[in-house]
């Protein structure tokens, strides 16, 4: 027990230390030109999409669940900080910027606004078989995207103008490794296993007495509170918000993502999130093409590798570094051991 | 007396709903999958007859021409995408439904482009009721469904196939250990159900002469409703859900706003979904280990 908690200690403080430097290295490149400001835009949007993606995966890979509608809480997050950044001011409190604190506060009320949405959906939608939901959801952003066109505060269909450029590497990568840690801890939690053992089987979970209802809500307003996150940054990079902007193929996008990582593997995503956002962006000649390749992707995984790329693969730093260690010491021994004959060293 | 102008469109609209409801019920209650690629056939089944009329063929061949194609198509997509993944996870099913439809939509969009072609008058005229005018459209429409539904009853009630088909959706086993192809009896409810999308088209293309490649996304999910709504599982399920949906539709469009009317019918999902999750039709399943 005490030796587990040593170790997770020990790799936490490892996985510490590698997003500190990971974070100085690209602000440093950043603030020195060596990125410029069109891969700085591209990085920012590849972690948008991580946190969107990371976050469906909750619902999607460790709940066994299939949302349609992860579009329609980004929106809501991304009207909901963006209305309030637009509309209010906060002074400069010491050396904190007011703008950052209310940008921190915007994306903060557009994720509890995603996931009292969230909440409101699944507890009618979650009572019920994996089908109805991804319907139920898919209606849910059709609904949601009506409501935006035709309410007045949103825009309607003109859209939402004159949202400052707030979404920096910074913000970006702050509420990344936010998600990616919630959503690590969570699923190695007794939470976690209990939302894994609702994916493996509804009826035997509940015959054990998991709460099936409690722990999908759980999942779902998780995964929608991280995804009005994404949106409100998403929000506040591209400055301008219309009710197109989260339709039904943007869930599809995030589900490809998804899917193509590994259901159930938070570095799946990751890796899918960067690849499938760098590869458009880099080669404009693909974007036509974008759509057919991404569904086809979708049936050809499904049919031939149904766990993804990944599968519950997770990458892990400390595992890395520790095998990488011991092939060290492993190597000048062995011939050492070798000559003197004798001395097996397991 | 608005309101039985309204309510006539809403029949009309709602028997084209329940024609495709009834492909996403006979499919759904043989391999309990949510066929979302159905309303992507009804988009593909009109490209076809536009190509048809727009070569100069009569009517009846290209509307035949259209059946057959949905047909084909419908047991192609089963037998390709669906059958690897019969014993597999109901989400690997689901996202390959999902793949499906997205391939159909964004082929069509990079073959025929995404403007809207102009679907040619088939139906023409109409005659007067009193002082209300009715199109011939809404009679054929309303005719042709009434006709292939009671066709459906009949078929799926005293044909040996009929009856291999509800053996299947009631117990696939138990149906496999009694002599039924399992196989050919799900790759002819593609069959019957992609045929019905075909007409659905062609019909819907009557009273919306719009043909696009994504004319089918949001229409298809409107008939699934339609098919939750009256109960999944259930031919009469199927009437009742589509021409409630055809119903509550119209009088959305025409008291309030057709902004609206999107909105509307997914809330009534949701709504039934709350009250009755079986549907007004359907019957309660219990699960059982």
């Amino acid at each position: 027990m005490e030796k587990n908690l040593r170790s997770f200690f020990r790799r936490s403080t490892l996985n510490v230390i590698l997003c500190v430097a990971f974070f100085a290295a690209v602000s440093y490149m950043i603030s020195a030109k060596i990125l410029n400001r069109y891969y700085t835009n591209i990085i920012n949007l590849v972690l948008i999409y991580i946190i969107a993606a990371v976050s469906l995966n909750l619902t999607c890979g460790y709940l066994g669940q299939l949302p349609l509608g992860h579009a329609g809480f980004m929106s809501i997050g991304a009207y909901t900080a963006a209305i309030i950044t637009t509309h209010f001011t906060l002074p400069d409190i010491g050396p904190v910027s007011g703008k950052a604190l209310l940008f921190l506060i915007a994306t903060v009320a557009g994720g509890v606004m995603a996931m009292a949405a969230g909440v409101l959906i699944g507890l009618p939608a979650l009572r019920l078989k994996g089908d109805y939901l991804a319907i139920i959801t898919l209606a849910f952003g059709e609904i949601i995207r009506v409501l935006v066109q035709n309410i007045k505060i949103t825009g309607g269909a003109m859209g939402l103008g004159g949202i400052g450029k707030y979404t920096n590497f910074g913000w970006g990568f702050f509420w990344t490794v936010i998600v990616v840690a919630f959503t690590y801890l969570l699923i190695n939690s007794r939470h976690g296993r209990a939302i894994k053992s609702v994916r493996e089987d509804e009826i035997a979970a509940e015959s054990v007495g998991i709460n099936l209802t409690y722990y999908k809500i759980v999942a779902f307003a998780g995964a929608a509170f991280f995804a009005g996150v994404s949106g409100s940054l998403f929000a506040h990079h591209i400055c301008y918000l219309e009710p197109g902007n989260f339709g039904y193929n943007m869930s599809i996008e995030m589900l490809v993502m998804v899917v193509l990582g590994g259901l159930g593997s938070i570095s799946g995503s990751i890796i899918a999130a960067t690849v499938l956002t760098i590869i458009p962006e880099v080669l404009q000649s693909f974007a036509t093409w974008k759509m057919i390749i991404y569904s086809l992707l979708l049936v050809v995984v499904m049919i031939f590798k149904p766990s993804g790329l990944m599968g519950d693969y997770e990458f892990s730093a400390a595992r890395l570094i520790s095998r990488m260690l011991r092939r060290k010491e492993a190597a000048p021994k062995l011939p050492e051991n070798y000559t003197e004959g004798g001395e097996s060293d397991d | 007396m608005n309101l039985i102008n309204h309510l006539i469109n809403g029949i009309h609209v709602g028997s084209i709903y329940a024609l495709v409801a009834l492909g996403y019920n006979m499919v759904y209650g043989i391999v309990k999958l949510i066929n979302f690629a159905h309303g992507d056939i009804i988009m593909a089944g009109a490209y076809v007859a536009f190509f048809a009329l727009d070569a100069g063929l009569p009517t009846v061949v290209a509307v035949a021409a259209s059946v057959v194609f949905c047909v084909l198509l419908g047991v192609v997509i089963e037998k390709v995408a669906y059958r690897p993944l019969r014993k597999s996870a109901k989400i690997s099913l689901l996202i390959t439904a999902i793949g499906i439809s997205l391939l159909l939509e964004n082929v069509a969009q990079k073959l025929f482009s995404a403007t809207p072609r102009l679907f040619p008058k088939i139906i023409s005229g109409g005659f007067y009721l009193g002082d209300r005018q009715i199109s011939m459209t809404t009679i054929v429409t309303i005719v042709v469904s009434a006709v292939l539904m009671a066709l459906l009853t009949v078929f799926v009630k005293t044909t040996n196939a009929g009856k291999a088909m509800r053996a299947v959706s009631e117990d696939t086993e138990a149906a496999q250990l009694m002599g039924i192809n399992v196989d050919n009896t799900i790759s002819m409810t593609f069959a019957i159900g992609s045929g019905l999308a075909a007409i659905a088209a062609v019909l819907y293309c009557c009273s919306y002469p719009q043909v696009y490649p994504t004319m089918g996304a949001l229409f298809g999910i409107k008939a699934f409703i339609a098919a939750v709504l009256g109960g999944i599982g259930s031919i009469p399920g199927a009437v009742v859900g589509g021409l409630t949906i055809g119903i509550a539709e119209a009088l959305t469009k025409g008291y309030l706003s057709s902004t609206w009317a999107d909105a509307i019918v997914f809330s009534l999902l949701i709504v039934t979904l709350l009250l009755k999750p079986s549907g007004i039709l359907g019957r309660k399943v219990v699960e059982k280990v």
